[in-house]
């Protein structure tokens, strides 16, 4: 064999040192940031600039440091939620007979209108200091979050292979370990994935949650939000644009820098035999995998957490709990335990009722109800009626359905309540009806769910059933019929119950709206809501939110549920 | 079956097919290169070949879910313009409408041209009564074996009376038994002149398949796919697989196939570039295997290919990549349908595992160009690593994606069994580490 240089692989040797300076340039950038911002978290409610929002757009940057740290805090509690209610829920059947319920109701609740109190809540904690406020936008953000990432991890760990399972308790491992080697892997995808949607849901709430008022005090957290908040009570619509850039940078910043390469690196956990579509690795990726420095820190840490992972915590292994039968006296004593509980529940809820509450109100609030309703499902329509098509077309063009994906994705996540206040110009300035006008609001952030998963069913339509189809030259409505809708429906579905989920907790936020001293405000429960907590009427905060999650569940069991698991069993391949 | 008395143009003319992917790189890759084919009314023909061979993509040209890059498709004397009418087919996936019931699924064809609904139904009824569906009308595919649903995929094919029934590899994905069951079915259905049919065209790999139905079989050539060989089955139907006519045709089939490809002995130096030719999908195991089946008894150093195939269960699809990976290396012979065992192979299998992996990477720095090459880069580097995309993006500019992407997978797995190099999946790098 002759020995021949190939030129073109020669030429491109690597030098490790312009990659490791970018990344020295990014580590210390990133620490510098979060120095300063947890300073500024201690001081007193009452120092100058703590709780106040200038519109100078040079200070948006730090704004926008602010706001996505509080993302990412909010984001660090849902995680170890998910990890400790999730876990309790999968493992412990007596718990998982409590904690799923209740999850499934939380998921229900538009938390948006309980804000006013978690702010006291927070304020009472710390008297006085910024780090209360801040605590109640977390907690804000991170009940957009957790719940799903929760259900996420419960599902997972409920569908754990069994002869892995098997094969871990052979060879002995420890709970503690089985956990972080079997189940948190087989996780990983769904989790990341729902992550990913949990920090979209959260921006919403950022928004939301940043500038509050009790009573007669405003107080606005440093971050885009409040600075939005400002722009429209001083009808800066120039300001308004320039929060709206600055988010979409900071929204893709963290999807490119964070989500991607997570997204790819998880794919490896993938319990799937079948290889799925190869996307390259993304640019961060190759990043970390290609820099000395990175890789070694990843290393380290990766080491770290294999020493924590490999401890034989929780018992000695062997599959314990396995032979033992559960003991029907705890089991009594559990129920018994719950009974209580649920008792004193009915007690408080049903004083608290006779007290605060009469029948004509109850009335007028499920009619609020009714109206928001009918609303939900116009929109709903008009989102079905005009993304799936689009949807269709896109997804069975492999290099559209490539390009439509991430843009879909990033428009979901981008918080539609920065585009109020154009949308609230254009009603004044038209004298349009806000009946009609501002319903389109509460869609506008959560159609593109039914976009992304429409293109994604398309996409993932087999070849061989076009081919089918093609050839026996199925066309028109028999086509859209027989073949592409069933296909589709249950992805669909998936993003219709997220869709219409989140439609419900925009009312809140989108039913009322100002701009300056212009407020806009439609009949509906959302609108009802938000009166309520501005006036502090803590009854009819309840009675409306309560109202809502009722009307939530409803469509979730008697609508949603049932084409979802018609889908599943009637219309899934294979 | 009644000959076709009246001169009519024959049901299906190709005349100069071409079918190549532009890569923008490089040349074209082509499929298929100046392929005819002449279709007669009454008759059965079965593409056979490799795959790769281009044998599905010229069912999909003449069924006109396929424009050919070049050359010309006439359909009963017209030029074909999108899928054909009078055209149906069966898909070797079965392409079954999961949310369709049997009945609905075969009426889908009938309900796309308008046909009213009483008609439909009583149509598809006789459809699934004939080909032995009665009684599973409402059931889902879901519900069914595989061999239930591939005649629901022929009902669904035969209901709407086509001229041309095109079988892409119908019967690959079932169990020997079941698929044996069908061929049968369909041929006496065939022969009593029960199909509303004027001719069948069939792509398949498995060369007893094709002896077994067609009247008439082209072998196929593949990279690019080229008609090799065109032979006429002189046996009546219902044949007899044990028939010594009926074995020698396969026989002579088989070394067809292996007699194809030029064959690069020794010390001969192959062709110009070290990345030109493919490499075949063959694990390391696999050739251990067929090398200690070859060296024992009852062969000795020499095998008839498709009896060896036959005792274990292997299709040519699987046999001749095999024998060929093996006789690039220099540890077989291959020839005339017969395999041969060389010293080198002979010294391979009495060697104990370290030796073997000797002996293997001393046959790779011999015959794999691709393998040294690799080596060599990693050698050069500072770090000993190299990404595996350059040397993918090398073979694209040779052969198509999905043959470059196979090569690569090949030589992975041949330089990580003789120690030659490592891989790292998740960096997608070549490496030396661990090597000594």
């Amino acid at each position: 064999m002759p020995t021949t240089l190939f030129p073109s692989m020669a030429a491109s040797r690597r030098l490790p040192n312009a990659w490791d300076l970018l990344a020295i340039l990014c580590v210390f950038a990133a620490l510098i940031g979060i120095g300063h911002v947890a300073q500024g978290t201690l001081v007193s409610v009452s120092t100058p600039g703590a709780v106040d929002v200038s519109l100078d757009p040079w200070r948006l940057p730090e704004y926008a440091v602010r706001t996505t740290l509080r993302m990412f805090a909010a984001l660090l509690a849902s995680l170890l939620f998910t990890f400790t209610y999730g876990t309790a829920a999968a493992k412990s059947r007596r718990a998982g007979l409590v904690l799923i319920p209740i999850l499934d109701v939380l998921q229900s609740v538009p938390i948006l209108g309980f804000l006013t109190f978690t702010v006291v809540f927070f304020m009472g904690l710390f008297p006085g200091r910024v780090i209360g406020l801040e605590l109640a936008a977390i907690f804000a953000i991170f009940t957009s979050q957790a719940w799903n990432m929760a259900f996420s991890l419960y599902q997972s760990l409920k569908t754990v292979p069994a002869d892995l399972t098997e094969a871990s308790n052979a060879f002995h491992l420890s709970p503690w370990q089985r956990f972080w080697k079997l189940e948190v892997p087989f996780a990983a995808p769904g989790l990341v994935w729902n992550t990913m949607m949990s920090m979209s849901g959260g921006w919403f709430f950022v928004v939301a949650s940043e500038a509050v008022s009790v009573g007669d005090n405003t107080w606005k957290l440093p971050g885009i939000g409040s600075y939005v908040a400002v722009a429209l009570e001083q009808r800066d619509i120039a300001a308004v644009l320039w929060a709206i850039v600055a988010m979409l940078v900071v929204i893709l910043a963290y999807d490119q820098l964070l989500f991607r390469p997570l997204v790819a690196w998880s794919a490896k956990f993938r319990f799937e035999t079948t290889a799925g579509a190869i996307a390259s690795d993304p640019w961060m990726l190759r990043l970390i995998r290609r820099t000395r420095l990175l890789s070694l820190a990843g290393e380290a840490i990766s080491d770290a957490a294999g020493i924590i992972t490999g401890l034989r915590l929780f018992g000695g292994g062997s599959a314990r709990g396995g032979y033992r039968a559960p003991s029907r006296v705890v089991d009594a004593i559990w129920l018994a335990v719950l009974a209580v509980i649920v008792l004193y529940a009915c007690w408080r809820l049903s004083s608290f009722a006779v007290g605060a509450l009469n029948l004509g109100e109850i009335e007028h609030v499920v009619t609020l109800g009714l109206i928001t309703m009918m609303r939900v499902i116009v929109l709903m329509a008009l989102a079905t009626i005009i993304w799936v098509p689009i949807g269709v077309w896109l997804g069975l063009r492999p290099e559209w359905a490539r390009r439509a994906q991430p843009v879909a994705q990033f428009l979901a996540a981008f918080p539609a309540n920065l585009l109020f206040p154009p949308a609230v110009l254009g009603i004044v300035h038209f004298h349009l009806n806000p009946n009609i006008w501002l319903t389109p609001l509460m869609i506008l952030g959560t159609q593109w769910y039914i976009l992304f998963n429409v293109v994604a069913g398309a996409a993932a339509f087999p070849g061989d059933l076009q081919e089918a189809a093609k050839n026996f030259r199925i066309g028109g409505l028999l086509w859209w019929r027989k073949v592409i809708i069933p296909g589709i429906f249950a992805y669909y579905v998936t993003g219709a119950i997220t869709a219409s989920g989140g439609c419900w907790n925009a009312a809140i936020v989108a039913e009322v709206a100002s701009w300056g001293d212009t407020r806009l405000q439609a009949t509906g429960l959302g609108a009802y809501i938000a009166d309520a907590t501005d006036k502090g009427d803590m009854a009819k905060v309840v009675l409306g939110v309560v109202v809502m999650s009722a009307f939530v569940v409803l469509f979730n069991r008697l609508l949603w549920r049932p084409m979802y698991s018609f889908a599943q069993r009637r219309l899934t391949l294979a | 079956m009644d000959a076709a008395v009246d001169v009519r143009p024959n049901l299906v003319q190709v005349t100069g097919c071409r079918q190549a992917y532009h890569k923008d790189s490089n040349a074209d890759l082509v499929v298929l290169d100046n392929v005819d084919l002449t279709l007669n009314e009454g008759e059965i023909v079965a593409l056979l070949g490799r795959s790769g061979s281009g044998k599905s993509t010229l069912l999909r040209i003449v069924s006109g879910l396929l424009k050919p890059t070049s050359g010309e498709v006439l359909w009963r004397g017209a030029p074909v313009v999108g899928p054909a009418e009078g055209v149906a087919m069966v898909f070797q996936s079965f392409a079954l409408f999961p949310w369709l019931t049997v009945q609905e699924n075969v009426e889908l064809g009938l309900e796309a041209r308008g046909v009213p609904r009483a008609e439909r139904e009583a149509r598809a009824e006789t459809a699934i009564d004939m080909i032995g569906l009665g009684g599973f009308e409402n059931a889902y595919p879901k519900e069914l074996s595989g061999g239930m649903r591939q005649r629901v995929g022929l009902a669904r094919a035969l209901v709407v009376h086509p001229d041309l029934l095109l079988m892409d590899e119908p019967f690959s994905a079932l169990d020997v038994l079941t698929a044996e069951t069908l061929r049968t079915d369909l041929i006496d259905l065939w022969m009593e002149g029960k199909l509303p049919l004027k001719s069948v065209l069939m792509v398949t790999h498995n060369i007893e398949e094709a002896v077994l139905m067609a009247d008439r079989i082209l072998v196929f050539s593949s990279n690019p796919g080229r008609v090799a060989s065109e032979l006429k089955v002189p046996f009546a139907h219902p044949r007899n697989r044990l028939d010594p006519d009926f074995r020698k045709m396969v026989d002579d089939i088989y070394a067809l196939m292996t007699r194809r490809k030029p064959v690069s002995r020794g010390a001969a130096q192959p062709i110009a570039s070290p990345l030109a030719s493919a490499l075949p999908p063959v694990g390391t195991n696999i050739m251990s295997g067929l090398l200690e089946t070859l060296a024992a008894e009852p062969y000795k150093g020499r095998a008839d290919l498709p009896a060896i195939a036959g005792v274990l269960q292997y299709e040519v699809d699987d046999i001749l990549p095999l024998g060929e990976a093996l006789q690039l290396l220099g540890f077989a012979l291959l020839e005339e349908g017969d395999i041969t065992l060389t010293a080198q192979g002979r010294s391979f299998v009495n060697a104990d595992v370290d030796e073997r992996k000797r002996l293997f990477g001393e046959a790779l720095r011999q015959h794999v160009p691709l393998v040294v090459m690799i080596r060599q880069v990693l050698d050069q580097r500072w770090n000993h690593r190299a990404s595996a995309e350059r040397f993918r993006d090398e073979l694209e500019d040779h052969m198509s994606p999905d043959y470059a992407d196979q090569t690569l997978r090949t030589v992975i797995a041949w330089g990580r069994y003789a120690e030659i190099f490592a891989y790292d999946e998740e960096a997608e790098q070549f490496s030396l580490e661990d090597i000594d």
